[in-house]
């Protein structure tokens, strides 16, 4: 069941997201992937792009995809592949202090790796400072480039889009 | 200019399918478009396409296009731009129009795959430059590299009014809200969702009121709207856009399909008049042909399948059957329900259901 509030602003809320995400036990282990694909709609990208089989649509192309979290190494194949962008890549075991967070940015210009920018929330809030670990951009996320912030722990369930200074 | 047997009238995506299919099976095609480049819509699609790996899923629309006329030119199928299809006559006659000439072209078989044009709406100052429709947005963007204004309000949630915002964003243009008259969004919710996160408000059960402006749009009234879709009083609030960009439907364009005198039904489904087709997309004269948008709005993914379809309808007309062809015909049917087999693809399913039964 697709939430209200998902259904009329875009932004979707916890019932939604309690779906997707990953078990404790599993983001301890490391880059893990999140799949915020909520809505049957025709398209299996991420089934056809995944190496490891941790994503399947199945026979009925409309079907939402399932996504076995122990078999995903969170590789970020499928981020870039996403025709919807709706997958992130987290790793809450990055650091002591911090998670990581790898989004799809398809704006201009692409911050610099090491630069500092603001975490943008699913409703294009502030929600925390973040630093640029990674910046891939190569012909396999064909023009999708994907980057990496680090994130004060626990905002790793938020930040889902970045800005830039100025 | 010379027909061939199988006169395309339409580079898009259902046309240029049609005659890629059509040729494996030895039909010779002359596809005719009234633009500088064929492509259709495709041209200016910079999102990755949704579907599966046999529609191109994840392949940006441009890029499919390109792709497609590549495919074209090492079969030797030849394309025809800036020719436009201006009349058809009761010998079977479609008259050709290219560089102030025009041709008559006799082709043993037809594939009208049009497309469609954009809807728009009526309020005080709809007439102020300034206002758009997305297509026409998108066009100014994506193939020439123009922005349109620097300030948009989007009217419209369904794919192109969100993907539209997207692009428009992308191009460093500030989408300050896009509204929809419905309680729900129209489009595909990671769409929304990709605005949404970007800081553009998606206002549901909004409509326009008037734009003004002294000699283009300078700002927007928009408001809330009650369930019998009458503004809420108090609820008006004023946006400071240059632009006012409407995303608000499409509509078949049939004329040819009229004039040769295929049976008609308006079926609301599908967007308005349609052409009655068979599952080949056959319509009810025979050897005329239809695929795309001008059969019903839909997305390109369908569009590229039902084109193929026309083009193994038409080699079955032109050539006769084969075993091999009829397992063609089988696999592109079955993957074309595929893609409509969700929730999505309720709307074409029902609207294909009754022009089926039209004719009964």
């Amino acid at each position: 069941m697709l939430s209200d509030k998902l259904t009329s602003t875009g932004v979707a809320d916890q019932s939604d997201l309690g779906q997707a995400w990953p078990s404790e036990d599993r983001l301890k282990q490391g880059p893990v992937v999140v799949v915020e694909c909520y809505q049957e709609i025709p398209c299996n990208p991420c089934e056809t792009s995944c190496p490891r089989q941790a994503i399947v649509v199945g026979e009925n192309i409309n079907d939402l995809p399932k996504v076995d979290h122990a078999k995903c190494n969170g590789c970020t194949l499928c981020v870039a592949r996403c025709p919807g962008l709706a997958i992130v890549v987290v790793n809450a075991a990055y650091s002591q202090t911090e998670s990581t967070v790898t989004i799809p940015y398809e704006f201009l210009p692409l911050p610099e790796q090491g630069s500092a920018v603001e975490g943008i929330d699913r409703q294009g809030r502030v929600c925390c400072q973040a630093r640029v670990v990674r910046v891939l951009n190569t012909k396999a996320q064909g023009k999708t480039p994907l980057v990496t912030l680090a994130v004060p722990k626990g905002k790793e369930r938020e930040v889902r889009f970045l800005r830039t200074a100025g | 200019m010379k027909a061939g047997e199988f006169l395309i009238i339409g580079g898009g995506p259902a046309g240029l399918m049609a005659a890629l299919a059509a040729s494996e099976f030895g039909v010779e095609s002359l596809i005719i478009d009234e633009n500088q480049a064929p492509g259709g819509q495709l041209v200016k699609q910079t999102h990755m396409f949704f579907g599966s790996k046999a529609e191109r899923a994840g392949t940006r629309g441009f890029e499919i296009g390109l792709e497609l006329q590549q495919e074209l030119s090492t079969r030797g199928i030849k394309i025809e731009t800036q020719a436009s299809a201006v009349g058809y006559y009761p010998d079977g006659t479609v008259a050709v129009m290219q560089n102030e000439r025009v041709w008559p072209l006799k082709p043993r078989a037809i594939l009208v795959a049009t497309g469609a044009s954009e809807n728009f709406v009526s309020f005080p100052g709809s007439d102020l430059p300034g206002v758009y429709g997305a297509g026409a947005v998108q066009t100014l963007m994506n193939v020439y590299g123009i922005r349109p204004g620097n300030q948009v309000l989007m009217v419209g949630s369904g794919n192109i009014g969100l993907i539209v915002s997207y692009q428009l964003m992308q191009a460093g243009v500030s989408v300050k809200a896009v509204i929809e008259g419905l309680p729900k969004i129209g489009g595909y919710l990671v769409h929304a969702s990709k605005i949404a996160r970007a800081g553009v408000p998606i206002l549901t059960r909004h409509t326009i009121l008037e734009a003004s402006g002294k000699d283009q749009v300078e700002r927007a009234v928009i408001a809330r709207i009650d369930e019998n879709w009458q503004p809420v009083s108090g609820s008006q609030s004023i946006l400071e856009v240059d632009t006012v960009c409407l995303a608000v439907g499409l509509s078949p364009l049939t004329e040819i399909l009229w004039q040769a005198g295929c049976q008609m039904y308006h079926v609301p489904e599908l967007g308005g008049q349609v052409a009655w087709h068979d599952e080949l997309m056959m319509t009810s004269v025979p050897g005329i042909f239809t695929a795309g948008d001008v059969t019903g709005i839909e997305e390109a993914s369908t569009a590229m399948l039902e084109g193929e379809l026309a083009g193994l309808g038409a080699a079955k007309y032109l050539k006769g059957e084969s075993k091999e062809l009829q397992c063609r015909i089988d696999d592109t049917a079955c993957r074309l329900a595929s893609l409509r087999a969700g929730p999505f693809g309720q709307k074409a399913r029902e609207g294909k259901c009754k022009l089926a039964e039209c004719r009964r």
